[in-house]
């Protein structure tokens, strides 16, 4: 079975591995780079636990094939925390008890990061809204539009500083 | 309260730090079942059955091992033929025969995605080319789904030698109704021809999963030797290794069961789907074997809970004082006997005080998934049927739906409708909180209604295990053996620092696999907390004990006279007056002279989980045109006795609101005419999204339990027994119709508006 | 075992001929075909990746229109400021296709090739007079959309055959069009009935003219003439709204499935026509 060598970027750095046929970036990433934090969920594309970011933009990793990130820039929840610094994100879910199994936690802050990047002041209707394909089903989601909300409120201030 | 006065001032338990695993879980790093691999490791898959009843004639596996990389190929016959025999150790009593069975099917497929063979690949392509190469012949037989028709006497019988128990004269044919469970009290039909009003209505519901977004996984290894190491993710350690020692006939002893992450569960992991395959393949292979559900899996063959047929008649005096009631609930049971109408019969009527009623139950098998426990399993079910015929009751008779409920409400002393006397009970309490609520009394807008619903819940405390560690330095691991399902960690932490006195960051909680702690019942029954948390702070004072054991050595006093106070020894003795207090760090630095490490352990079987009780409150509007519903406002109140760190009991009461939304508004399964489930993905089995749902209130009323060191009582599953019949109450207020079925979803609400025109 | 290759091509004409081939499927933002591959449902021998190819992706203005490049994301297009104010209904269409996670990914000609008759992409495209430049084995051709899908997954495309561009007629001045579809949640579900209406006004604030597609109430979405027609003339009175709504229930042919009966979604039809036309006609600067 032939396999395609990818050479990408992953979090900053330089990462090659062999796709087989039909892999995904979500396959490529857990089987064959060892980062398992981006999870499945569904596989389809409806639950968001595999959220990544593709040049720049937020994407299920399980909806793209695993050749299609030739040449391109992937970003991964592993990629978040900078300099042993937890981001403001991901240390406002953890003072709001914004998770409790936490297996949709990567994906939610992959795309809470993404929104806070488009959208520094975000209504909490557009949070839920740009959040909906991230399911939770611990929360209730509560904890976890305060917590970015909070994130959010902190990003402008640091911005602002 | 008084009895507070005597106690130190609570300086961890009620605060709100971090939890302990919390970072691991927001940078990727928390392995959860999928996340773990080990050498070698080949992939396994099963083969399903496409049909919903099937006889199994052959299968025949020749072409399939013949695939390159093939490595092994099991089906039933790979499994000890076992007999029935009830097992302890899951949430729920199960029969050993009917696990081994729902695991791998021997004679007959008994749903759609039944398993019926396995594989183990070098690949997951091999394995995928093996599966599609095994040749089943079957038998399509006829099929049941819903559990009226399955009651019915020509019904298709899934098991030839199921006779029904619980009847008064012995059943003498097989039929597919598994047990008939009954509660009488007093005299019901003659207070119900004496009642002055009475509601009556006949409700369903539709089997729903738990809806947990980690698929199960496992990766399993049996060595030459016999030993066999299992990581998977479960609410519990100990039950999938009883389960798998069981189901392939080996003992507990040559298998170590290491607990994965559990990315949610809700009931739904506290039973075994793949680890005994992902044995017995690596048995077969000689390799590891590592299987991962796919979402159409855990739709297909895992959860979900029943459908349900329900029946209530409410008979009151005038004044509003319920004199009478009957229920009658028939539950789907799924493949194999089991549904949760037992707990439903028993939580029924929980939250009342009536002289004179019957409950009836009934768990029927249907060609649907065996069913699996869902927070308060069988509660919320009953409880939609029970509220919303209170629902019905209020409005006939005039009254406030909180009024009548407080009229008659279980209190302290009352002999509750499933027997024991209820004590230390916050009900009142909980109901008062949403009657003297600011969202109570606030108005409703156009299309807007308000619903109230009450849920009860058990709880339950039963065989735990913690030890506690103190390292040299005075910093503590608690290991436990309950995994950590929604905070746990953060709980167990806190208890063992405010029992021994030092900060929470100085103590570490670990859950331990198999090998390295002893037995605790999984994590399920809202019981982590309540009974592994008593055995974490019993064994704390033992630790507690030791040290001042150790200190009175050092200081030539009575062990009267050295007290443990804010995580240091301190001398009473009048004639010692020298003594500095010791501090834990200090104790431990010169353990080695005084009697060595400092540890102690605890198992017990705790008593006295306190009941609880909530009552909701939810606000929706409707689009009249459309049907479409949309939750405004939720206010939840709960005895949560002591809310250890409060934030993760607020997350618990929010999660099972959001849950009990879904359930109410849009998740059910649907089957065709051929009995295949048509929605088994998260696109068409539709749990609520972050923009269906408005910010979810709590209130958390704290009436102590007893029982507990610091008052806790269960938290999980109670919020999700009220919100169906809180949100099918809020649209009868709405839209001026009852609809007795769930799901409400768009179609049914615009139909009912268009019956309440004509 | 299958092989599956994958390939990237840059010209329009290299990408034709990869897709002649038996056994070729496109990809364009990929997030149905990934589902299908998954689940076994497309088995193709080469997946021929059409982001790469000249001209796909990206918008610009011409002729006083608009050409979108067929595999541009619905996230690009949401953020296209002069796109967004001249057909913001065929922006809300793409834009309601999935996610955030799938508006990073997917496309128009996805949406319209994938063939679904409850795409959301597709109604206010067809309203909107869209048309679609395909590149094929044997040169370039210029078709409306609503010729494109045929049936359920089914297309007018000849082998080899695919979407390079959707073009956009020019906009005047007082004009705009509204999407709007019903689902049993608030995201993430697949319509069970849509509508998408587009108007232009005349200078005294009456509809100059009026276009009105149905989606997931027939075997493919529906441009309903009569809809339109009843529409124009007026400034959107009851009666104009009331015989457009009927007009479109008339047109309505759908099945009745796990996310719908036929009269639900009959019915729905109707009340989203009517209620989009009053936002396009809101948008458009009409006063009723």
């Amino acid at each position: 079975m032939s396999k395609t060598h990818v050479t990408t970027t992953v979090n900053g750095d330089t990462a090659e591995f062999l796709a087989s046929p039909g892999m995904t970036l979500l396959d490529a990433l857990r089987d064959e780079l060892g980062l398992t934090g981006a999870k499945e969920g569904c596989g389809s594309g409806d639950c968001g636990a595999c959220s990544v970011m593709l040049d720049g933009r937020l994407v299920c990793s399980c909806l793209v094939l695993a050749p299609e990130v030739e040449g391109r820039r992937v970003e991964t929840i592993e990629g978040m925390a900078q300099g042993g610094q937890l981001h403001p994100l991901q240390q406002k879910f953890l003072e709001h008890a914004a998770l409790q199994c936490g297996f949709c936690t990567p994906g939610l802050l992959v795309a809470s990061k993404a929104l806070l990047d488009a959208n520094p002041d975000p209504t909490e209707t557009e949070a839920r809204y740009w959040l909906a394909g991230n399911l939770c089903r611990c929360t209730g989601y509560d904890k976890i539009i305060r917590a970015v909300m909070d994130a959010a409120a902190e990003l402008r201030q640091e911005r602002t500083a | 309260m008084s009895e507070t006065l005597d106690k130190p001032a609570l300086n961890i338990v009620g605060t709100r730090p971090i939890r302990p695993d919390g970072a691991d879980k927001v940078t990727g790093r928390a392995a959860y079942g999928a996340d773990h691999s080990m050498p070698g490791q080949l992939v396994g898959k099963i083969l399903r059955s496409p049909h919903a009843h099937a006889r199994i004639v052959s299968i025949d596996t020749s072409k399939a091992r013949a695939v390159p990389g093939v490595k092994a190929i099991i089906t039933a016959s790979d499994f000890p033929d076992l007999a029935s025999e009830v097992l302890e150790g899951g949430e729920q009593a199960s029969n050993l025969r009917d696990l081994s069975l729902n695991v791998m099917a021997r004679d007959k497929a008994l749903y759609h995605g039944h398993a019926v063979a396995a594989v183990a690949a070098a690949s997951s392509e091999a394995a995928d080319e093996a599966l599609a190469r095994i040749k089943v012949t079957y038998e399509v037989l006829p099929h049941v789904l819903d559990v009226e028709p399955a009651m019915a006497a020509d019904a298709p019988l899934l098991h030839a030698h199921l006779f029904t128990e619980g009847l008064e004269a012995k059943a003498t044919a097989p039929s597919n109704i598994a047990k008939r469970h009954r509660n009488v009290r007093g005299d019901p039909e003659g207070a119900f021809a004496a009642a002055e009003v009475t509601v009556e209505g006949r409700y369903t519901t539709q089997a729903v999963h738990q809806g947990y977004i980690e698929p199960h996984a496992t990766v399993a290894a049996w060595a030459e030797d016999g030993r066999c190491e299992v990581w998977s993710s479960s609410q519990g350690q100990f039950m999938v290794r009883t389960y798998c020692a069981r189901i392939l006939g080996i003992e507990i002893s040559d298998i170590r069961v290491t607990p994965a992450e559990i990315g949610g569960g809700f009931g739904g992991k506290t039973t075994v789907y793949l680890e005994p395959v992902a044995l017995a393949l690596s048995r077969a292979s000689g390799h590891p074997v590592k299987i991962v559900m796919s979402r159409e899996d855990v739709f297909r063959a895992t959860g979900p809970t029943s459908g349900s047929v329900m029946h209530v008649k409410l008979g009151a005096s005038a004044d509003g004082t319920i004199t009478s009631a009957h229920v009658d609930l028939k539950f789907q049971a799924g493949a194999f006997p089991g549904s949760p109408v037992g707990a439903a019969c028993m939580t029924a009527l929980a939250c009342y005080d009536i002289a004179n009623f019957s409950i009836v139950g009934w768990d029927v098998v249907t060609n649907t998934p065996k069913v699996a426990a869902y927070r308060a399993p069988g509660a919320p079910i009953a409880a939609f049927a029970v509220e919303s015929a209170m629902d019905e009751l209020a409005r006939k008779l005039g009254m406030d739906p909180i009024a009548l409920r407080e009229k008659n409400a279980v209190r302290n002393g009352t002999k509750a409708a499933y027997g024991p006397t209820f004590q230390n009970i916050g009900y009142l309490e909980t109901l008062a909180a949403i009657r003297d609520s600011e969202h109570y009394k606030s108005p409703l807008g156009p299309n807007q209604g308000r619903g109230v619903a009450v849920g009860f819940w058990f709880n339950v405390g039963g065989e735990s295990t913690a030890a506690v560690n103190i390292g040299e330095d005075g910093s503590a691991v608690v290991v436990t053996g309950n995994p950590d399902i929604g905070g746990s960690r953060a709980s167990m932490a806190m208890m063992a620092a405010e029992t021994l006195g030092v900060p929470v960051d100085r103590v570490r909680p670990i859950i331990g696999d198999t090998a390295s702690i002893g037995y605790s019942m999984l994590t399920g029954g809202s019981r982590t907390t309540f009974a592994t948390g008593m055995a974490v702070v019993q064994a704390a004072e033992k630790v507690i004990l030791d040290l001042r054991q150790r200190t009175a050595k050092l200081w030539d006093v009575s062990l009267d006279h050295v007290v443990w106070r804010m995580g240091q020894a301190e001398c009473t003795d009048p004639a010692k007056p020298d003594k500095k207090p010791m501090t834990l760090a200090a104790l431990a630095a010169q353990s080695a002279r005084t009697g060595g490490p400092i540890s102690a352990q605890v198992s017990l079987n705790a008593q006295g989980a306190g009941p609880g009780f909530g009552v909701h409150l939810c606000d929706l509007e409707v689009d009249p045109e459309t049907g479409h519903v949309t939750v405004v406002r939720y206010t939840a109140a709960q005895d949560v006795g002591k809310a250890i760190h409060p934030a993760y009991v607020e997350g618990q009461i929010q999660g099972g609101v959001a849950q009990g939304v879904g359930w109410a508004l849009n998740e059910a399964y649907i089957f065709d005419r051929q009995g295949l489930m048509e929605n088994p993905g998260f696109l068409d089995y539709r749990m609520p999204v972050a923009s269906d749902l408005p910010m979810l209130d709590t209130i958390m009323v704290e009436v102590p339990n007893p029982a507990h060191p610091f008052g806790a009582k269960g938290v999980g599953e109670v919020p999700i027994v009220p919100p169906l019949a809180a949100v099918a109450n809020a649209l009868r207020g709405a839209i001026g119709v009852r609809i007795p079925h769930l799901p409400l979803s768009p179609p049914v609400v615009l139909e009912a508006l268009d019956s309440k025109a004509e | 075992m299958s092989q599956l290759a994958y390939i990237a091509p840059s010209s329009p004409e290299e990408a034709a001929s990869a897709l002649a081939a038996s056994g070729a499927r496109p990809l364009s933002g990929g997030t149905d075909l990934l589902v299908q591959l998954r689940a076994g449902r497309a088995k193709p021998d080469v997946i021929v990746d059409l982001k790469k190819v000249a001209g796909a992706i990206g918008i610009r203005e011409a002729g006083g229109g608009f050409v979108i490049g067929a595999s541009t994301s619905g996230a690009v297009l949401g953020e296209h400021a002069g796109l967004v104010r001249a057909w913001p209904g065929v922006v809300e269409g793409a834009n309601l296709i999935g996610s955030t996670q799938v508006q990073g990914r997917a496309s128009l000609a996805g949406n319209l090739c994938n063939a679904s008759p409850a795409a959301d992409g597709v109604p206010a495209l067809i309203a909107a007079r869209a048309t679609c430049l395909i590149v094929g084995p044997n040169g370039r051709r210029e078709a409306p959309v609503e010729s494109i899908a045929v049936g359920p997954g089914k297309t007018s495309l000849a082998p080899g055959e695919f979407i390079l561009e959707f073009r956009l007629p020019p906009r005047p001045a007082r004009a705009s069009d509204a999407y709007l579809r019903l689902i049993p949640r608030t995201e993430m579900d697949i319509a069970v009935a849509g509508c998408g209406v587009n108007l232009v006004l005349d200078a005294a604030g009456a509809v100059a003219e009026a276009h009105v597609a149905i989606g997931a109430v027939a075997p493919t979405a529906l441009l309903v003439a009569e809809a339109g027609a009843a529409l124009v003339g007026g400034k959107l009175d009851e009666a104009s709204l009331d015989a457009m709504t009927a007009a479109v229930r008339a047109a309505c042919r759908p099945i009745s499935d796990k996310r719908g009966t036929a009269d639900y979604r009959t019915r729905i039809a109707g009340v989203l026509a009517r209620r989009a036309a009053l936002i396009a006609f809101e948008r458009a600067g009409g006063m009723r």
